[in-house]
């Protein structure tokens, strides 16, 4: 098997065509290049800290920009002036999963300011600031280390210079508030007042980190300082960037997905008022590019009137012809006879199988999704004649970004200026930046500011798409326990059709390990993989695979539990030798009253997965009606080790219990002849206010390194709303998405 | 291109557009108040929710040229000018937003709820409210914090 580094990592290194391997296995840590040499000598593990002055981290975003003059870079994260106004750099950028908060959050834990006292920036891609994707619930798990470190580093090179002021030792000195201290004494300076001298100092390799017993942030219920500019229409979102000069586009994609243009008719399109010219676009799509027509306008309206009005003679006579998701599953049904190639085997599953006598053999569907965030993909740019770029965009990725967009505009990337802003939501659908390479290419063609906004129509339409899968799955039942597994993943990997760095006949590596982290104990064990390619275009969806093979793993748990004529949460119990799991499903228990009798007609379903380093475990209530099942309540509990921010746990784990109802109870894409059938909110359901149950969310407490906390909380949502169906009606579904109404 | 006076936030504009322009694009980009957002343009999601007359509208689906005459149109820019109305506070108390794209919508279908309900019940609030949709999942949040600005509204 080939390792791959650990699954769901992905997101810090979008590998090239290239070389896809190499870039999947570089690492995900900060490493950033020292500018002066003593700094290269100081070796320091995880993160170096630049000195100096620099300009370069002014950024869009709530906080007003930075002001240069007299700010010194006491790293690349921490800026502070004479007048001790101190900014924190923030290398996650925001989608809504709150890295706005926490992330600076553990810096100025260690250097010890609290958040109100500091303002808190966008990092802007330049590799000083390391790796800066929002991906992969990673930014807690990947920085809680290295961004600690910046920030006691810090405070130690100022106790150092306040100590050498006053020629006392530093143990006679201590930090708090943006000041330092002289212990016994009133006597302080601010941050402001040492910055300069304390920019010169060596910078500490191994500064000491504050104990768990000593944080006033992390771990603390703190209210986030951008959420009142969330409320009042202030927060600037990418397509809320507004730059002097700019024209807009409205960007005509093939109806049928890589349908290739022929002829553009434009004359009832340029007869619009306000509309300028119609071009020819591109759309680069990280596996192939795909041709696409712009018409640019003085105002956006203009612009999408335009589109609407342009006669396009589109080539469907490709293969893409066969595109289409009914034809993708009857593949996939075609694979679940044969064998998958082996990712894990354990005991000899297939003689064991064949010989049980209690045993089961079945298949669970989930459909393609798409991401679908409130805000539409957006892009501001501006490609100017003297060769420099400058950049808005709402994008999980800037440090990607970055790089590739330079490769694609054959800029340096010294030229190149990115204001990552705030997205309005993501999900997956923004670390993929075909939208903001639009308006590069539209600007370099024009070389004005360009503001490409898509339609909710291009969102739904054009994908990438969380793949659809099936899990075959096989169990047996020996002398009363259930004691073989066999998860058979049968679908399209990202890894394969977006990365090209899958072999044939090889198991897909995240796949397999995202199940094995799962990790039930049964003397027979087997994890395959058949690779069902296809061109649908496919990309990661919050918590990505697991959020497919949550379903089949967790039901048919369920359905042996029965077969073993055992009770399904008990069943987990006997499963399972890791105490995390264990403790998550007793808490789940207790919070959900699960082993109290339920009232006729009601039921409850329970499921767990381990995702992105966090255990979750959940319960759902549901009853019986007039008009067939109603969703009662859902209780979550999550085990993500230290957190930083409880109420950003709770959020997002309610977030992940929506969207994964959504995804169990709405319908999917589906694709005919290229061409998708949902187009906008009302054919692409999400879940509303009105169904919405009543859902608690508990934390465990433990001293465990951070787990990722963005996605852990989807995967076992669809599953456990499953098994709480076949507990209040004895019907059991097996294909996503269920039809509530129906039941 | 025709002339059109209209009255935002109690300020009066003067825009020249074209008579087909939705509302959401005249507030946001010709106007220049950035709260009121752009989602699907359908009227099927929310975002562009604004108050007209201080009845929740969707801006995407009212063309500049089909305002009634002295409507009186408010955007989230306008409901408070401190941005404390009780519903912007209940929401900042119960840290609603996650992304926050869709909460301008949220809090003006919210404060147009409240204004005509005074302690509205769940089914009042599913009513009112299933409109907007939050892809990022506030709903629970949403109807927390609408109960809570109904216990503590705005001393006028």
């Amino acid at each position: 098997m080939i390792v791959y580094g650990r699954p769901f990592t992905w997101l810090q290194k979008i590998p090239t065509r290239n070389n896809p391997k190499n870039n999947i296995m570089s690492s995900n840590h900060v490493t950033l290049q020292g500018r002066r040499d003593f700094i290269k000598k100081s070796a320091v593990a995880a993160v170096g800290l630049v000195i100096g002055i620099d300009s370069s981290a002014r950024a869009y975003n709530i906080s007003n920009r930075l002001s240069n003059a007299g700010t010194f870079e006491i790293s690349p994260f921490i800026l502070i002036d004479a007048g001790n106004n101190i900014t924190i750099v923030n290398p996650r950028n925001d989608m809504g999963q709150g890295t706005i908060h926490s992330v600076p959050a553990m810096i100025a834990e260690e250097l010890e300011v609290t958040l109100d006292m500091v303002r808190i920036i966008q990092s802007d891609g330049k590799s000083k600031y390391g790796a800066q994707t929002s991906g992969g619930s990673s930014s807690i798990r990947n920085l809680w280390l290295p961004l600690r470190k910046v920030g006691a580093a810090t405070k130690e090179m100022l106790i150092k210079t306040a100590a050498k002021r006053w020629n006392v030792s530093v143990a006679d000195c201590y930090a708090r508030d943006a000041k330092v201290f002289q212990r016994g004494s009133d006597v302080s300076f601010t941050y402001g007042e040492l910055a300069e001298e304390a920019s010169k100092l060596e910078v500490p390799a191994e500064p000491v980190l504050k104990k768990k017993t000593e944080f006033r942030i992390i771990g603390k219920d703190i209210k986030r300082k951008e959420i009142p500019a969330r409320t009042n229409g202030k927060a600037v979102y990418g397509i809320d960037v507004d730059v002097p000069g700019m024209v807009y586009a409205s960007i005509l994609h093939a109806p049928m997905i890589y349908g290739k243009l022929v002829s553009i008719d434009d004359s009832a399109a340029l007869q619009i008022p306000g509309v300028l010219q119609v071009m020819k676009c591109e759309r680069k799509m990280i596996h192939r590019d795909v041709d696409s027509v712009a018409v640019i306008a003085s105002n956006w309206w203009a612009a999408d009137k335009g589109r609407k009005a342009l006669k396009i003679n589109w080539d469907t006579s490709g293969p893409e012809e066969k595109i289409d998701t009914d034809g993708y599953f009857r593949e996939c049904y075609d694979a679940v006879s044969k064998e998958g190639v082996n990712h894990l085997e354990k005991g000899d599953f297939k003689r064991k199988f064949e010989a049980a006598q209690k045993k089961l053999d079945l298949t669970y569907e989930t459909p393609f999704l798409s991401h679908a965030p409130i805000e539409p993909e957006n892009t501001t740019a501006h490609v100017k004649e003297d060769g420099t770029v400058e950049i808005w965009a709402p994008i999980q990725g800037p440090g990607e970004t970055l790089p590739d967009v330079a490769n694609y505009l054959g800029i340096p990337a010294e030229n190149i200026k990115i204001y990552p802003v705030l997205m309005g939501g993501s999900y997956g659908r923004k670390a993929y930046i075909d939208f903001v390479k639009e308006a590069c290419f539209l600007s370099n063609k024009i070389k004005k500011p360009v503001k490409v906004i898509w339609t909710r129509e291009d969102d739904i339409t054009q994908g990438p798409y969380r793949t659809g899968m099936i899990s075959h799955m096989q169990g047996f039942v020996e002398e009363g326990k259930v004691t073989g597994f066999h998860h058979h993943i049968v679908g399209e990997s990202i890894l394969r059709q977006v990365f090209k760095g899958l072999g044939e006949n090889e198991p897909d590596p995240w796949m397999g390990e995202a199940l094995e982290e799962n990790s039930y104990q049964f003397n027979t064990q087997k994890i395959s993989f058949s690779n069902i390619k296809t061109e649908i275009p496919i990309m990661w969806w919050r918590s990505v695979n697991a959020s497919n093979l949550g379903w089949g793993q967790e039901c048919f748990i369920d359905e042996l539990a029965h077969l073993a004529g055992v009770d399904p949460l008990t069943l987990r119990l006997e499963l399972f030798e890791n105490q995390r799991f264990i403790k998550v499903l007793m808490t789940l228990a207790e919070k959900s009253g699960y082993y109290a009798k339920s009232p006729a007609g009601t039921g409850k379903g329970v499921a767990i997965f381990k995702a992105f380093g966090s255990i979750v475990g959940c319960c759902i209530t549901v009853s019986r009606t007039n008009e067939g099942v109603k969703i009662d309540k859902v209780v979550s509990v999550i085990d993500c080790g230290m957190y930083v921010s409880p109420d950003t746990v709770k959020a997002q784990t309610e977030g992940n219990i929506v969207m994964g109802l959504s995804a169990a109870i709405k319908g999917g894409i589906t694709i005919k002849k290229g061409v998708c059938g949902q187009s906008n909110f009302n054919n692409y359901q999400v879940l509303r206010m009105h169904e919405m149950p009543k859902v608690e969310v508990y934390i465990m407490e433990n001293d465990e390194a951070p787990g990722g906390v963005g996605e852990p909380g989807l995967p076992p949502v669809a599953p456990a709303l499953g098994n709480a169906i076949f507990a209040a009606t004895g019907v059991r579904y097996r294909n996503l998405p269920i039809d509530l109404l129906k039941v | 291109m025709a002339s059109y006076d209209i009255t935002v936030n109690r300020k009066k504009y003067h825009v020249e557009a074209e008579p087909d322009v939705p509302l959401v694009w005249i507030i946001r980009d010709y106007i220049g108040l950035k709260g009121t957002k752009f989602g699907c343009g359908v009227a099927a999601c929310g975002a562009c929710t604004i108050h007209m007359n201080g009845n929740p509208v969707r801006s995407c689906q009212l063309r500049i040229s089909t305002l009634p005459p002295n409507a009186q149109i408010t955007t989230i820019e306008g409901i408070d000018e401190k941005g404390a109305h009780a519903v912007q506070r209940a929401w900042v108390e119960l840290q609603v937003p996650q992304c926050g794209y869709c909460q301008s919508g949220q809090i003006m279908s919210a404060v147009a709820l409240l204004a005509k309900i005074k302690k509205p019940t769940d089914k009042d609030i599913d009513t009112a409210m299933t409109g907007n949709l939050c892809r990022c999942g506030t709903y629970d949040r949403i109807r927390k914090a609408i109960h809570m600005a109904a216990e503590n509204p705005d001393k006028k």
